[in-house]
């Protein structure tokens, strides 16, 4: 006689209307009761025609597409697609401009990994933690409010330069708020850091080894905490980052634990670069001086014929770009975020290809929460922190 | 008379757990909010009184009675709807055999302070206890959807699990008391004499599985809300999710009850002599109605310099004053009143009924407190995942159960 049990395999739709898939990611599980023995993972909820939407506007008018990538550290995208096409035009901005640029850059990495971690956390059961980290990003979004007008499409950065210079007061507000964040990651480790239940939770869960991780593309946090050294600002460096003192972390064991940490770690390192280059800030203009490519100043456009003929053409026609291609890659919260742009010479961009971090970071995702439980397929992806605007574009 | 009685106190018993309902969920609201940096609900408002949030629960029952009522088409209609019952039910029937306060004795009668002084007591506790995970089974299974059956196969495994913890912790309190009616228990921690502290081990078992009894985080794996959507109430809508919520705060107000009667001296309070009072009711008036009216004073006329006309220009502007000058009011009236108290005699049920009040008091108080304690703990600590839930319920907390049932026969063997 059969005594075994009859036993199917269950499906469940993990998402898109689930708490942590939040809206846009969708994974069809094929669970043997608690664990996860097939994940499908499927995208393009949040898919808004990024890439085809760009071929029909002018360089300029690209940038409130880019805000809508990594809608977590709009900034930062901002940084990384302006960059993309100065390096086709050949533009070298001015020192005060960059400056500022790594000023924004490093804001919106900690605001992401705020975020990141935050929600991550969330997912885990542990709220409070969101909140301690919320009201440091309050602060910040605010000066970010007053930066540029807008808390999270910020359009903030132009091709040669900025929307406007920095508001008064910048220096004294930005250092408090490194100061209040200081004291958040102090609170948050405090509760987490040796907390056993979180420990059980992170520790060895979704382990991938470097090889792998490089396998798979893995870029930024996610690949560091692997052991892997490897950041754009070092490997590459771009706008003097090699000229301030700051550190790479690297995880060991590449598990969830060392994702999160060293995102911990990597907002102290970003708060060192904010005050260095807060306290090295040169004077200067803020956008180059070559009429091609900026708008020409207001006095100019209503006062004689060739600064409104110049402005009109600029707003009309977009900045003209001599044919050729461009790859041109920063380091985004997440990862490695490359714009590869190729110009027809008009002012509009005949074609641009995003390499998204999260992209290649997601591939992963369905091998990693195999074998896993679901509360594990939470926390994986949490720490992976898979940002949707940035995956579907 | 005396089914008079049992009914009345029956009536007035479950009312009891259920008023303190509302209150728990302001405290967990507030306590959630200000352990997070934040305000909390302080908008809702009748005629500008706004309780400090009290009154959002109010809106919050109005809204949940006209909210529509959804049963799944695919739903087992009968179990689907019995559910909440159950998980309610179990809630507030185990109240049944807890006392408030010693026995009132007036004239020639006797009141217990409970509904039913059972000399099982506690068994009767811990058997309806475990009916509680049929209402969070039944709830979940009969929804028929998927995320519903994860939380309630998560939910009867580890209620079954914790349950046994809990039974052996207790047996460790047994052999100690000698006997499982409450009230013996608790007449047994006079003084400081309090069985946390003569049985820390069971204490905090107990604690721990009760967290694992109610469903509150760190154990919420059965909602798991990240993981799970709602868990076994993921299709539950209108009044039927409203009872499966009250029924959590029913179980975390009665298991508070039990603990701080079982392991916190109940009634029982250093420095306080129920014998003294109930003989001499005028001493004890004049020395505490002083202490309390300058307390209500302090407090009212706290308030009051709260108050600012043009705050927000309405009716909420008065709000202090309201609470304010009342209190003022009661503290002179205290005083008033213990001055007249100066050389008369009070009747003699005015004695007994204090010491019952008094002890009322101390027990609502230390029962406040562990719910204090539960919503602290869910806003510090992540959750537990389902397998490690289920290796420290076997592997962890069952053995040290044992253990402290070992130590503590041994030494009433061998020592005492």
């Amino acid at each position: 006689m059969d005594l075994s049990l009859h036993t199917h395999k269950m499906h469940l739709n993990l998402g898109p209307s689930h708490p942590t898939m939040h809206g846009t990611l969708r994974v069809l599980l094929t669970l043997d009761g608690e664990t996860i023995v097939d994940a499908n993972p499927e995208i393009g909820y949040l898919h808004r025609c990024f890439e085809k939407e760009s071929e029909d506007h002018t360089y300029t008018q690209i940038f409130p597409y880019t805000d809508r990538l990594n809608y977590l550290s709009a900034l930062m995208n901002n940084v990384g697609y302006a960059m993309a096409v100065e390096k086709l035009l050949g533009l070298q901005i001015p020192p005060r401009c960059q400056y500022i640029r790594v000023i924004i850059s490093e804001l919106s990495r900690i605001m992401d990994h705020l975020v990141c971690i935050g929600t991550n956390l969330v997912d885990l059961g542990a709220l409070t933690n969101f909140w301690y980290f919320f009201n440091v990003r309050e602060t910040m979004t605010n000066w970010v409010e007053r930066l540029c007008g807008a808390r999270l499409t910020n359009t903030y950065v132009r091709v040669g330069g900025l929307a406007k210079d920095l508001p008064a007061g910048s220096d004294k507000e930005l250092r408090s708020c490194l100061k209040e964040l200081n004291k958040a990651v102090k609170d948050v480790t405090g509760l987490l850091k040796k907390n056993r239940i979180f420990m059980d939770r992170t520790q060895n869960v979704g382990v991938i080894s470097a090889e792998d991780a490089i396998n798979w593309g893995f870029t930024g946090p996610c690949l560091r905490a692997c052991g892997v050294d490897y950041d754009v600002r070092k490997a590459a460096p771009y706008y003097d980052y090699d000229r301030f003192s700051w550190d790479v972390p690297v995880g060991v064991v590449g598990d969830c634990y060392d994702r999160l940490f060293v995102r911990f770690e990597e907002m102290v390192q970003s708060t060192r670069i904010i005050e260095q280059a807060l306290d090295k800030l040169p004077d200067g203009p803020i956008e180059v001086a070559n009429n091609q490519v900026v708008l020409p100043p207001k006095h100019e456009v209503y006062n004689s014929i060739e600064g409104l003929i110049r402005h009109f053409e600029l707003i009309m026609f977009g900045i003209k770009v001599e044919p050729g291609e461009v790859y041109s890659y920063t380091e985004a919260a997440n990862g490695e975020l490359g714009f590869y742009i190729v110009s027809d010479g008009s002012g509009k961009p005949y074609r641009i290809k995003v390499r998204p971090p999260c992209f290649a970071i997601y591939q992963a995702f369905p091998e990693l929460i195999k074998g896993q439980m679901i509360a594990d397929a939470v926390a994986i992806l949490g720490t992976l922190n898979v940002v949707a605007g940035e995956l579907d574009r | 008379m005396e089914l008079i009685i049992a009914a009345i106190k029956a009536i007035v018993i479950v009312a009891l757990i259920l008023q303190l309902i509302p209150v728990l969920i302001w405290f967990e609201r507030k306590g959630s909010a200000y352990i997070q940096d934040r305000r909390g609900p302080n908008r809702a408002q009748i005629l500008g009184i706004r309780l400090g949030g009290m009154i959002h629960n109010l809106a919050d029952v109005v809204k949940l009675f006209c909210k529509q009522d959804i049963i799944p088409t695919k739903a087992s209609r009968i179990i689907y709807v019995v559910a909440p019952m159950i998980a309610i039910f179990v809630a507030s029937a185990t109240v049944g055999v807890v006392p408030f306060a010693e026995p009132l004795h007036l004239g020639g009668l006797t009141i217990p302070m409970q509904v039913a002084d059972l000399n099982i007591g506690i068994l009767y506790i811990l058997g309806i206890g475990s009916l509680g995970v049929y209402g969070v089974m039944l709830g979940g299974w009969s929804s028929n959807n998927s995320y519903s059956l994860l939380g309630t196969l998560r939910a009867s495994a580890q209620m079954v699990s914790y349950e046994i913890a809990m039974g052996l912790a207790l047996i460790g309190l047994f052999l100690v008391t000698g006997t499982v009616r409450i009230t013996e228990i608790v007449s047994q921690q006079t003084g400081f004499h309090w069985y946390a502290f003569t049985q820390p081990i069971a204490f905090v078992l107990f604690l721990t599985s009760l967290f694992a009894e109610t469903n509150r985080n760190p154990f919420d794996l059965a909602e798991g809300e990240s993981e799970l959507v709602a868990g076994f109430h993921t299709e539950y809508s209108s009044m039927k999710f409203a009872l499966f919520f009250m029924a959590e705060y029913a179980h975390i107000a009665v298991g508070s009850l039990i603990v701080s009667l079982l392991f916190f001296g109940g009634w029982n309070l250093p420095g306080l002599d129920f014998d003294w009072i109930r003989v001499y009711p005028e001493a004890a008036l004049s020395m505490g109605l002083p202490a309390l009216a300058v307390g209500a004073i302090a407090f009212g006329l706290f308030l009051c310099s709260k108050f600012r006309r043009h705050k927000y220009n309405d009716a909420r502007d008065y709000e202090v004053l309201i609470f304010g000058v009342p209190h003022v009011l009661i503290g002179f009236l205290m005083i008033g009143a213990t001055l007249l108290l100066h050389g008369t005699t009070l009747p003699t049920w005015v004695g007994p009924v204090l010491v019952a009040a008094l002890q009322m008091g101390v027990v609502l108080a230390k029962t406040l407190f562990f719910c204090a304690f539960f919503i602290w703990v869910r806003w510090t600590l992540p959750r537990f995942r389902y397998d490690q839930l289920m290796d420290l319920g076997w592997k962890g907390m069952i053995p040290v159960a044992l253990f402290n049932i070992v130590i503590t026969s041994a030494w009433l063997v061998f020592v005492h």
